[in-house]
């Protein structure tokens, strides 16, 4: 997408403020053969600690919930009405007496005690006073379907809603963003229908999408794919316009920098402009908008389907799953947990994966 | 840019007039009835009767004329009466509500205090918190201050209000009893003691907002921050020997500050729009509320109402944001 | 025998000394919360519980039912009965009589005048009044003196309670809503917003959804009564907040309708703030059974109407399996708790009309499987589900979203299964599927799916218009733009008859009879299927005392005896 680090050499004069400054980049270029700028990117990416850990945590998190029912398979909508309300593992931990200070012995023979009976718990869960079991590590729900599999199954369709939702509004909001601060007669007509986006009422918007397009769509592509293309789109269509504004917002001031006007003096078409110029250097803020998008479209995602908008109501996804904990916050925290948990972290990952990325497109930020 | 002002405010009227048409077709399209939350006891004959009680029986057009006229007509006269003393608009019908049967400007009205108090603070709040935390978290990037400000504010962000709002109930209100977990809307400021309860009950449902607009903002402060802090003037700046205070928050802050604006104003029109579920959460029964309770029994006049008034918002901070760029960055020309 | 009971009159009269010294205003300030907040305080305007019930508290009718769906006097002197000829003989009219004396709280006399008023505001043909089933069939109100008037109906009405009974039909004052009928009623903003009322309570500040404030009525009939000198009402938010802001936090007195899980109420519960109470009215959660086509390869006039009967549906058998193989115990322990128990029966209460049929209540899907292999379902494909003529069993079960709802979709779509039926699920927001929007396909009245579940009760305690609404005429259909309460499409010419014997009947156990006879045709043919009598569950505090929960008419209707338990 972007070749910002490097003064092409055929554009003859370099773009002041992109490729002067003593960044790898035109260094390397004048060392020796080309290299191609995409090496560099990926060189200083995978420097980038932050960048590391976010890409092995997000692709942890997509195998994990793509290939984790192969190996954790009970069905996460099948009822097992007996093992309802079962506690995670975790709640082991609380096995045995609680802690106090008695003096330095009795707290030690406490803490041993408790360790034992943490230790009695995991190894044989039936005897525990809390109704635990190794055959429903994060436990079950109120019907007794098992959490760890809702939560592998609900991750597949949470991210990859999120993530499909986050693309669309990315593109959309960046292209009408991008188009709208750089074509000066195109700006007009399109803000003002980011204002019109902005100001439809957001439920009767969607009930209505759901009424024209439930139907076609799912009788073109099956029930399931149907509903997923329509939650997308309608997560899509509704979230791209604060991009949208703040791309245009940087591509204004972008404009009008000296090295747009260096390179549209040398006669640079408009779609390299576009591309070579002006993408590389609103990233960060699109970057931003990701890790906010796909959170963002995470929780959308769930209040459609409590709206009876969304996935049929036996389908789990976290933020579903997170509302349905909600009522039971204090007899079973755990169930909160989990779901709250793999969202933050999916996002967390994102949001450094993002860091990265920006870090590593800039060729001068470097050494950090 | 005097007369780019001008422009954009006589642009904007046609605009409006097209937004309110098209959210009035959008709401008219979608499928609802205003008598679904009648009990089922109620026949559908008396149902239908109801209906037409309420002008459902006429056509669209007629309606949205109505509309238009009770809102751009008749309530700036009621406005004018209300402050001059004056009875240009006795007699005539204003916008109605279907659920209340009452003027919805009014219920608008007597829902703006808490809106304001409640969202608006924590609005505020957001933005002053966030600033700072989004310069400094750029300034020493991967510090341990940045890498706390980041957790913080993305697992902030990731987790709902609806379940967030519940947690701190409950552990400030049902264990710790702290404050009230139902916000009093009846409450009146009078002295130190009512401003004490007053604060008292605000401070759970400000803290879930905040958070919301501080991880948001400061992120792009920061990322903004990030972008300008390694440009050439930075270190031109620095070369000739300029405070690095006066160099960050100067130079650098100026120049990041346009896609912050960008989100601060596109965040205003939502805090008059309220937060839907912070308010609920918290009972604070604000705008927020109102509308999505006149959505759910669809109340059509409340709704079309509050949604202009908030494209008229979108429109004039949207405006207000292209008019900052031109300060912020004086090379942004719009003629 | 006797001394028993003057031994209870004894224990009654020293129980309710401490009450009958107090003073009005004495016990402070009462906290009710709603998690629906009232828009309107004018029951002719709205008949939403939330607005019927906190208008209770300031307006009266001149009857109300008691706990036990038993009518009692309020503003007149007496229920009116052929006995004490009150109804005249041959069914044709009602005379009601005011108490002697009665001020409405700005201090004038109540008169019939207001009465006679309260029947002409509802009645205009242009007020769009939402209690008119109340008055349907009265030809006119009559004054006969300052204190009675005469109800008149077309037709002999064995049943003559509909106006001026119940929360739904409460009298209001004749010179503040004078100028307010017909097209001007919702000009009326103040009067709908503060009715002046009979009621221990006036209304201070209204703030439509959100809060109420009220103070004692000082012109209440009783000199003693209400206990509390101002009360706040305050509405929103979800069943859960309310409840724990009685259960856990103490900070409100009174929570209405607490629909949550069972052990969530029980935990809260645990907070020993306050106490759940519940009570039973006529409320059952059923499934209903398409009776038509609802293909959408079906043009959309034949769609989902008579003339399209539904491939799987219309044999009984299959009906019958669906029903047998659901366990209702269960669903009443996940879902509802002591709010709830199992019923077979659509009419559950009053007692005389209750039918004993408990036919559905043991899980068998042994049975099931039975009976639908009887019916020429059988798996021939070994994929666990079941099909005949090349078409699979598999139905869409749709209902309105709420959790226990979805909760229940999923055990009872894994029951189905294990009789081999496929079920495919959707939940439609409330709003739309309640509503009567002909150009939406997710009604309920649309049906366009093979099973839904909802709730439905009737208003006060004569079944006979519920009943009614499966004879034949009521089905909606693209002719009455949808609207239409027989939702299955059930058509019985043999029921449509027995119907019309009840409305000819006066006497009370034939009427009982033959209601319940009509309830066992649509239970024991499994057109209807009851799942649960879903009980109401309010919280009060425990410094709260006088609660006496009603599910026949307002759960405020006592609110006038309500004190402070010191």
């Amino acid at each position: 997408m972007t070749e910002r680090d490097r003064a092409a050499p055929g554009d003859g004069l370099a773009p002041a403020s992109t490729a002067l400054p003593g960044g790898a980049g035109p260094l390397e270029t004048l060392a020796g053969p080309p290299r191609s700028q995409w090496l560099n990117v990926w060189d200083r990416f995978r420097r980038h600690k932050g960048a590391m850990t976010g890409a092995a945590i997000f692709a942890l998190v997509v195998l994990a919930v793509f290939a984790g029912p192969l190996l954790w398979p009970p069905d996460a909508t099948l009822i097992d009405i007996r093992a309802r309300n079962t506690r995670a593992l975790t709640a082991c931990f609380s096995e045995g007496e609680p802690w106090g200070w008695e003096g330095p012995a009795a707290a030690m023979s406490r803490f041993f005690a408790h360790i034992g009976a943490v230790a009695q718990c995991f190894a044989n869960p039936e005897t525990a006073s809390a109704r635990i079991s190794w055959a429903h590590p994060l436990g079950t729900d109120q019907l007794g379907r098992d959490i760890l599999a809702r939560m592998l199954m609900g991750g597949r369709i949470s991210v990859s809603v999120g993530i499909a939702a986050m693309l669309l509004a990315l593109g959309l909001g960046s292209a009408i963003g991008v188009v709208a601060g750089f074509f000066r007669r195109l700006d007009g007509p399109l803000m003002r229908l980011t204002d019109l986006f902005l100001a439809l009422p957001l439920l009767p918007l969607l009930l209505v999408m759901m009424l024209l397009f439930r139907e076609p769509l799912s009788g073109a592509f099956g029930p399931e794919r149907g509903i997923f293309i329509l939650i997308v789109c309608a997560i899509g269509v509704t979230s791209w316009m604060p991009t949208a504004r703040i791309v245009r917002a940087d591509v204004l001031a972008l404009k009008e920098r000296e090295f747009m006007l260096a390179a549209r003096s040398i006669g640079t078409s408009d779609s390299r402009m576009i591309t070579r110029h002006i993408l590389p250097n609103v990233l960060s803020p699109i970057m931003v908008s990701a890790t906010l998008g796909i959170a963002t479209a995470i929780i959308t995602e769930s209040a459609l389907s409590f709206l009876g908008l969304g996935f049929p109501p036996d389908f789990p996804t976290w933020g579903r799953l997170l509302f349905d904990a909600t009522d039971y916050l204090q007899q079973y925290p755990e169930r909160v947990i989990w779901p709250g948990l793999a969202i933050s972290l999916t996002v967390l990952s994102v949001n450094y994966l993002g860091d990265g990325l920006r870090d590593a497109l800039d060729p001068r930020g470097g050494g950090r | 840019m005097l007369t780019f002002t001008i422009r954009r405010l006589v642009l904007a009227v046609p605009t409006l007039l097209f937004i309110s048409l098209v959210i009035f077709l959008l709401l008219e399209l979608a499928p609802g009835d205003p008598m679904a939350q009648v009990p089922l006891t109620v026949p559908p004959e008396v149902k239908e009767r109801m209906r037409e009680a309420l002008g459902l029986g006429q056509p669209m057009h007629i309606r949205f004329w109505k509309w238009l006229v009770q809102f751009f007509w008749i309530e700036p006269q009621v406005l004018a009466d209300h402050i001059f003393g004056t009875s240009f608009s006795a007699g005539d019908l204003r916008v109605i509500s279907w659920q209340t049967r009452s003027p919805v400007m009014d219920t608008v009205i007597e829902r703006l205090p808490q809106t304001l108090w409640v969202v608006g603070t924590a609005y505020l709040a957001g933005i002053l918190i966030a600033l700072p935390i989004g310069i400094y978290s750029a300034y020493r990037q991967y510090s341990w201050f940045d890498q706390i400000g980041t957790f913080v504010s993305m697992v902030g962000f990731s987790v709902p209000p609806f379940f967030s709002g519940v947690l701190v109930i409950v552990i400030f209100s049902v264990n710790l009893g702290w404050f009230p977990s139902i916000y009093d809307t009846t409450l009146k400021v009078t002295d130190w003691d009512s401003f004490l309860r007053q604060l008292q009950q605000m401070v759970l449902p400000v803290s879930v907002l905040a958070l919301q607009v501080t991880a948001q903002i400061s992120r792009f402060m920061r990322a903004s921050m990030l972008d300008n802090l390694n440009q050439d003037y930075v270190r031109t700046a620095r070369a000739k020997g300029l405070g690095e205070y006066c160099v960050v928050m100067v130079h650098v802050l100026r120049n990041s500050m346009i896609p912050v604006v960008t989100v601060i104003a596109l965040g205003v029109p939502a805090i008059f729009g309220g937060a839907i579920i912070t308010e609920q959460v918290f009972k604070v029964n604000g705008i927020g509320h109102l509308l999505i309770g006149a959505i759910q029994a669809n109340d059509l006049p409340m709704v079309q109402t509050l949604t202009f008034i908030f494209a008229v918002l979108i429109v004039l901070f949207n405006l207000i944001a292209d008019i900052a760029y031109g300060l912020l960055d004086p090379r942004i020309r719009y003629d | 025998m006797k001394t028993t009971t003057l031994l209870l009159g004894a224990v009654a009269s020293i129980a309710l000394a401490p009450e009958a010294m107090a003073e009005r205003g004495s016990d402070g300030h009462v906290n009710i919360i709603y998690w629906q907040a009232p828009s309107i305080l004018n029951a002719y305007l709205s008949s939403g519980t939330k607005d019927l019930e906190s208008a209770s508290l300031v307006v009266e009718p001149l009857g109300r039912y008691d706990p036990d769906g038993a009518l009692v006097p309020y503003l007149a002197e007496r229920i009116p009965t052929v006995e004490n000829g009150g109804v005249a003989p041959d069914l044709m009219s009602i005379t009601w009589t005011l108490k002697p004396g009665l001020l409405w709280s700005d201090g004038s006399p109540v008169t019939s005048a207001d009465v006679k008023f309260t029947a002409d505001y509802c009645m205009h043909p242009e007020g769009g009044c939402a209690q008119l089933a109340k008055f349907e069939g009265v030809t006119g109100v009559e004054i006969i003196d300052d204190l009675s008037v005469k109800v008149s109906f077309a037709e002999p009405r064995p049943n003559p309670y509909g106006p001026f009974m119940g929360a739904q039909s409460p009298i209001i004052q004749r010179a503040q809503f004078e100028s307010c009928t017909g097209t001007r009623a919702p000009e009326c903003t103040d009067a709908n917003f503060a009715p002046i009322g009979t009621g221990p309570f006036v209304v201070d500040e209204f703030r439509p959804n959100d809060v109420i404030t009220m103070s004692a009525n000082p012109n209440y009939r009783d000199p003693a009564k209400p206990a509390f000198a101002s009360l706040t009402f305050k509405g929103g938010g979800d069943a859960a907040a309310a409840g724990r802001a009685v259960l856990e936090t103490g900070e409100f007195d009174y929570a209405w309708n607490l629909q949550l899980a069972p052990d969530v109420l029980a935990r809260m519960a645990a907070g020993g703030k306050g106490k759940p109470v519940a009570a039973f009215g006529s409320l059952v959660e059923r499934i209903e059974m398409n009776l038509t086509d609802p293909s959408p390869d079906l043009p959309p006039d034949i769609r989902a109407t008579a003339s399209a009967p539904h491939p799987v549906l219309s044999d009984m058998r299959v009906r019958q399996a669906l029903s047998m193989a659901i366990d209702r115990d269960l669903l009443v322990e996940i879902g509802y708790g002591q709010a709830g128990r199992p019923t077979c029966n659509l009419v559950p209460a009053p007692a005389v009309y209750a039918s004993d049929n408990t036919d559905c209540m043991r899980q068998d899907i042994e049975g099931a499987r039975a009976l639908l292999e009887q019916a020429g379902w059988s798996d021939t494909d070994g994929d666990g589900v079941r099909d005949k003529d090349g078409k699979t069993l598999s139905l869409l079960f749709q209902t309105s979203t709420n959790a226990v709802r979805q909760d229940f979709q999923a055990l009872i779509k894994q029951w189905w299964s294990e009789i081999g039926v496929q079920t495919e699920l959707r939940n439609i927001n409330a709003s739309v599927f309640f509503g009567g929007d002909p150009g939406s396909p997710d009604t309920f009245q649309k049906f366009y799916a093979d099973v839904e579940m909802y709730a439905n009760n009737f208003d006060g305690t004569d079944p006979e218009s519920y009943l009614a609404q499966h004879s034949c005429d009521k089905a909606p259909r693209p002719e009455t733009q949808w609207q239409g309460e027989n939702i299955n499409r059930y058509c019985d010419p043999e029921y449509d008859g027995l119907l019309a014997e009840l409305g000819r009947t006066g006497e009370l156990s034939r009427r009982g009879e033959i209601a319940r006879q009509l309830n066992d045709m649509l239970t024991k043919s499994y057109v209807v299927v009851p799942l649960v009598d879903r009980g109401r569950v309010s919280a009060h505090a425990n410094s709260l005392g006088g609660v006496v929960l009603n599910t026949w008419d307002s759960e405020l209707w006592n609110a006038a005896d309500w004190y402070r338990v010191k």
